[in-house]
């Protein structure tokens, strides 16, 4: 297995900062450093952290914007070029083919930045569902870097102040160390930071240039679960896939309101009435005591029932304690309901809690 | 006083019919941070090979199983609140549970210092 697995540019700088590298979607990737998780998120959340997320997917499309459009759930006339939005692909009954961002750095084209997991098929089914009207460029040759936290701001300052005028979720192309980068202010910590699209030549120049910085620290994956955890956000494949829905999900919010309006989106007649019903479960934040619920524990009511499940669940270092994601019955979505997470057969209580666990930190100007 | 030390990384160490069960430096090293430890009952009897005990990290939980045969007479109370001692000192304040040995040749099967330093070389 571990001969098949792929490498980021990255790679040999992983294996030289003593990084514990694991197989995570095809690839193999840190999944913390000498640092250890918890003290990897800390760094995050107090200071700067980078992150090597080069296995996700980049893409350019260009051409008729609609035919991608009818794909996803983002209004593309109203984004404007400087400007990102997190948007879904659908299924044709509304299940989450995954999640991805798509933006204007360039003046003209999309860029979008797709899951690892789900790249070559989202990249498929997007190129034969816009055949001969637009065209997908895959951007293989580039990695994808995080800078995440607080500090995040301070270190850009210095390297490329103009990347500080971006608010949350606008995106540009800049130079950076001499070289040109697509950068977005944006990141899945719940905390401020930048996005930074690299040709993969240059992407070890450019991450041992952010490394040197006092503030920033490499991250692996351990810790970018727990932060995109503690801020309420999906993991695809785990807290949603093809056969939950942007309802079921708590993600109507990334359904644009004309494209709500306009029913224009796949599975847009089970959407509308799971909307009109009010009666599917839901994605919804646990805090436990004790012991940290993991994927696939049974969410009981008090006498019992069994009313849903853990999507995603470990210990949140921020919130000292543990916390998880998961579906559950309608009329036990209120935040503050009392339930309880069966962990090993135990009955752990628990209380649904309004996500994200911890507040989030975007600049917003 | 002799210590031994099993393939999945338990250490035990006895005294008399006593013995006292932790995981080892290595077994810590590996799971990082521990969050939490789910002990059993005190008065449980424990086969060899048994799961008694799951260590969680920040992003797994690990089973830790009993070295032999016997019955849990004190369980590490303290690590309910300092779940971080298993890292700190798994040999020493981390211990786990102690058991009541009930066939004391069952450690012969065990691996010693040197035999366990080999394996997780």
């Amino acid at each position: 297995m571990t001969d098949t697995l792929l490498k980021t540019p990255l790679h040999a700088l992983h294996v030289e900062l003593g990084g514990k590298m694991v197989p995570f979607a095809g690839y193999d990737m840190p999944v913390q450093y000498p640092l250890g998780i918890m003290g990897e998120h800390k760094q995050t959340r107090e200071k700067a952290g980078l992150f090597d997320v080069s296995h996700m997917g980049q893409a350019r499309y260009e051409g008729d914007e609609a035919a991608l459009e009818a794909l996803i759930t983002a209004d593309l006339s109203a984004l404007n070029s400087g400007e990102q939005k997190y948007t879904l692909l659908l299924n044709e009954k509304g299940g989450i083919r995954d999640d991805l961002m798509v933006s204007r750095p360039w003046g003209e084209h999309l860029f979008l930045v797709v899951n690892a997991a789900t790249k070559d098929n989202d990249f498929a089914h997007i190129e034969a569902a816009t055949a001969g009207k637009g065209k997908l460029v895959r951007l293989d040759d580039r990695a994808l870097l995080a800078l995440q936290g607080p500090a995040a701001k301070d270190v850009m300052a210095r390297l490329c102040p103009s990347a500080c005028e971006m608010i949350f979720m606008q995106c540009g192309t800049f130079e950076l160390d001499g070289v040109e980068v697509y950068m977005s202010r944006s990141g899945y910590t719940g905390e401020d930071g930048f996005e930074i699209s690299i040709p993969a030549d240059k992407a070890d120049q450019i991450a041992r240039l952010l490394l040197a910085q006092d503030e920033v620290e490499a991250i692996g994956l351990g810790a970018r679960d727990s932060l995109r955890l503690e801020a309420g956000l999906c993991l695809y494949g785990h807290d949603m896939d093809e056969n939950r829905t942007p309802v079921e999900a708590s993600l109507i919010w990334a359904l644009a309101r004309t494209r709500r309006d306009r029913g224009d989106f796949p599975g847009a007649a089970v959407i509308a009435q799971q909307i009109e019903d009010k009666t599917c479960q839901k994605r919804v934040g646990l805090k436990l005591t004790g012991a940290p619920a993991r994927e696939g524990a049974e969410i009981a009511d008090k006498d019992g029932n069994i009313i849903g499940t853990v999507t995603s669940g470990g210990f949140g270092p921020t919130v000292n304690g543990p916390v998880a994601m998961g579906y559950i019955d309608r009329g036990f979505l209120e935040p503050g309901t009392e339930v309880d997470v069966l962990v090993r057969g135990k009955a752990r209580p628990a209380t649904i809690t309004k996500l994200p666990f911890v507040p989030a930190n975007f600049y917003r100007g | 006083m002799t210590t031994r030390y099993t393939e999945d990384h338990e250490w035990i160490t006895v005294e008399g019919d006593i013995a006292t069960v932790g995981i080892t430096a290595y077994a810590a090293g590996q799971l990082g941070d521990v969050v939490f430890v789910e002990l059993p009952e005190v008065g449980k009897t424990l086969a060899k090979g048994d799961e008694f005990a799951v260590v969680e990290s920040v992003k797994a939980a690990s089973e830790v199983y009993a070295p032999v045969d016997g019955e849990i007479t004190a369980i590490n109370d303290s690590l309910e609140g300092e779940p971080a001692t298993v890292n700190e000192d798994p040999s020493g304040a981390g211990w786990f549970v102690k058991i009541k040995l009930s066939d004391a040749s069952q450690l012969d099967g065990l691996m010693d210092e040197a035999a366990y330093n080999a394996h997780t070389a």
